[in-house]
């Protein structure tokens, strides 16, 4: 038999004009030579078996705030290494605008319009425009497979990464508004607002920014989305909308961060009235559980395809 | 007919070799009662539908990625995917990790069904991927932490795992340093790092030691070594580099346009052209093409440029090495040697060689 076989093999090697096409048989010994037990099928079909039975356990699975937590724990320390110098161009994006803004405006309803754009304008920039970047990178060079190939739900890695870029905004937002209210001599009294802002703001855009970075099919794609979803936070949104034409008010209502912006404009008001506030901010609070839900679909989408 | 080709890998038990009836029975009978395949792969297919040509760009056809891979990976074994670029070693990974669905065919890995399942090889299984993007800007101790945490270790658990680990690969002096800073083989060694936190009994290996220094994978090695010795860990590892296979798999499956070509132990690959050495030949300028012996060695040599390799049987090659070192052909001869069979050779002999694919080592 074992002069049969290799009598095979050295065919096999010679028959160098063989198709490609051809079926390939790894073993050289015709199944019927090798006896009883140790029939091909056989023992395949009794390892099968015993695979089945042998159920190994499962290793844990890493629960929703704890992962959430590390993600967003290592994501914040990334701000270290990358992300400090965007932070800065963000703010002087913004107060730069603000100093513009100073000889258009004549104070009043349009000076808090542009203060309240401007602060929530740093939060489009970390947010959409920044996450949408990152997502789309992670996603065209194969770095989601980490994530995948961990036991970690989708919605903390999301919401990990969202939280993170959100609280990238704190600083930058705390100084435009700052720095916004004595330029245009508006009241800090109700600047507390913005622990309500920043996040429910930031959710959304945030949101936003995940759902297009994941979704676009090429990273140059969610740069451009990214950039001009901040570009529209930016025109509708620094402009007091008393100025700009019907249609593109009602862009400006479709932009998850006008509400943002309305929210904190009310509060630079003498007499603000607390209830649109909170309905304003009750928007950026759906559209952000909306845009969340939306991008952890999109991650779970990308992640396995 | 699809269904009768067989493109597989399995256990010695279904493999009579060489190697004689009476061994094969004791390896059935190992087999049969220990049941001890750890991932099981049946007739695994996966196409990538062909992409029309746009106006600059020409269009592929249809590729079959994979196509019909059957595998029997056992308990405790290093067991490796061996192939040129291209040849589906990646594609077959991504479908055993969950990460790619496929056409056709089962996985199953520990008793799981990975093709219905794919969640839960992440919970079975460590996978190591070529690609670090998600971790560059991280530093080495908090890419370790963190793996561990999303491996679903406790925050304590996870930071005793990761300087465990950090310190048997020697990587403690750079746990502060952020990943983008490190060197390629530092870099690859810390994400072989977060492989380990969280013990799985699978670890699922994408060329792991690419651009590593010697110190740096014999650390890689030992710790893989060591996992087998006390937790029977088995170990899936996809290579190029034909040395790194010969000297640390179990056993290798040759796989070549998304199909499995060969599945053996090394050594029993190279028993397959043990008849055969190989001669390599360089020329100082260019073949001496008027000596009618070296004219007649022309048809069985792979040339590159001034090189040339052939697979000869030894009474062949002496032949040739005599024509060659004596008479006229010796005056336009540089070098050459005379070796025994490689992986490589293995490869070639196989059919592995399809037009453009002249081995297996990534150039």
């Amino acid at each position: 038999m074992s002069m049969r076989a290799s009598a095979a093999v050295r065919n096999r090697y010679k028959d160098d004009s063989r198709s490609e096409q051809e079926p390939l048989d790894v073993s050289v010994v015709p199944a019927e030579v090798v006896p009883g037990a140790a029939r091909a099928d056989g023992s395949r079909s009794v390892q099968t078996e015993a695979g089945a039975r042998a159920v190994a356990d499962l290793g844990p699975r890493a629960r929703l705030w704890p992962a959430l937590g590390a993600v967003y724990r290592a994501q914040l320390s990334r701000a270290r290494v990358a992300r400090i110098p965007l932070l800065f161009v963000a703010t002087f994006q913004s107060v730069g605008i603000m100093v513009l803004m100073r000889g258009v405006v004549d104070g009043g309803g349009e000076a808090r319009a542009v203060v309240a754009g401007s602060s929530v304008l740093v939060v489009a920039f970390v947010a959409l425009n920044l996450l949408a970047q990152y997502f789309g990178q992670l996603r065209a060079s194969g770095g989601l497979d980490h994530y995948a190939t961990l036991p970690v739900p989708p919605a903390a890695v999301v919401l990990g990464a969202a939280a993170a870029y959100a609280s990238f905004t704190v600083p930058g937002t705390l100084v435009t508004a700052v720095v916004g209210s004595v330029l245009f001599q508006l009241p800090l009294t109700h600047l507390w607002i913005l622990v309500a802002v920043i996040p429910l703001a930031g959710a959304a855009l945030a949101g936003l920014g995940a759902a297009l970075g994941l979704l676009a099919p090429r990273p140059e794609l969610a740069t451009l989305l990214g950039q001009l979803g901040m570009s529209a936070a930016l025109l509708l949104g620094v402009l007091p909308p008393d100025r700009l034409p019907t249609v593109v008010q009602w862009a400006r209502d479709l932009l998850p961060s006008t509400y943002g912006v309305e929210a904190l404009g009310l509060t630079f008001g003498p007499d603000p009235d607390w209830g649109v506030v909170l309905l304003d901010l009750a928007v950026c609070a759906g559209v952000g559980v909306a845009s969340l839900a939306v991008a952890t679909w999109a991650y779970r989408r990308a992640a396995v395809r | 007919m699809r269904g009768m080709r067989r493109s597989g890998c399995l256990p010695a038990s279904e493999r009579v070799g060489g190697a004689g009836l009476a061994s094969t029975r004791a390896q059935v009978g190992r087999d049969g009662q220990g049941g001890d395949v750890v991932c099981a792969v049946r007739d695994l297919t996966k196409t990538y539908p062909a992409v029309r040509g746009r106006r600059n760009a020409p269009g592929t056809p249809e590729v079959r990625a994979t196509d019909g891979v059957r595998i029997d990976i056992r308990r405790g074994e290093i067991f490796g995917l061996l192939g040129p670029n291209g040849a589906g070693k990646t594609t077959l990974v991504r479908q055993l990790t969950g990460l790619m669905r496929p056409d056709r065919g089962s996985v199953e890995i520990l008793g799981h069904d990975i093709v219905r399942h794919p969640e839960r090889a992440a919970r079975i299984l460590a996978y190591l991927g070529q690609e670090s993007t998600a971790l560059d800007e991280l530093t080495v101790s908090l890419a370790a932490e963190t793996t561990g945490r999303l491996r679903g270790l406790d925050a304590r658990t996870a930071r005793a795992e990761r300087d465990a680990v950090l310190e048997e690969l020697g990587l403690t002096a750079l746990a502060a340093r952020p990943l983008k800073k490190l060197s390629g083989g530092q870099r690859r060694l810390a994400c072989f790092a977060t492989a380990l936190v969280g013990e799985r009994p699978f670890l699922v290996l994408d060329e792991p030691t690419t651009g590593m220094d010697p110190v740096a994978r014999r650390a890689v090695w030992g710790a893989v070594d060591r996992r087998r010795a006390e937790h029977a860990t088995t170990v899936l590892l996809v290579t190029h580099n034909v040395i790194e296979a010969e000297t640390v798999l179990d056993r290798v499956a040759v796989l070549d346009r998304g199909r499995v070509i060969a599945c053996d132990t090394p050594a029993g690959l190279k028993e397959q052209v043990a008849g055969e050495v190989r001669l390599e030949l360089v020329w100082r300028e260019r073949a001496p093409l008027d000596v009618p012996e070296v004219a007649a060695l022309r048809d069985r040599a792979v040339e590159s440029g001034r090189r040339w390799s052939l697979r000869l049987s030894p009474e062949e090659a002496r032949a040739a090495v005599a024509a060659v070192t004596g008479g006229a052909a010796f005056a336009a001869l540089d070098d050459f040697t005379l070796a025994t069979p490689s992986l490589e050779d293995v490869y070639l002999a196989l059919g592995g060689s399809a037009g453009s694919v002249r081995g297996l080592v990534k150039a």
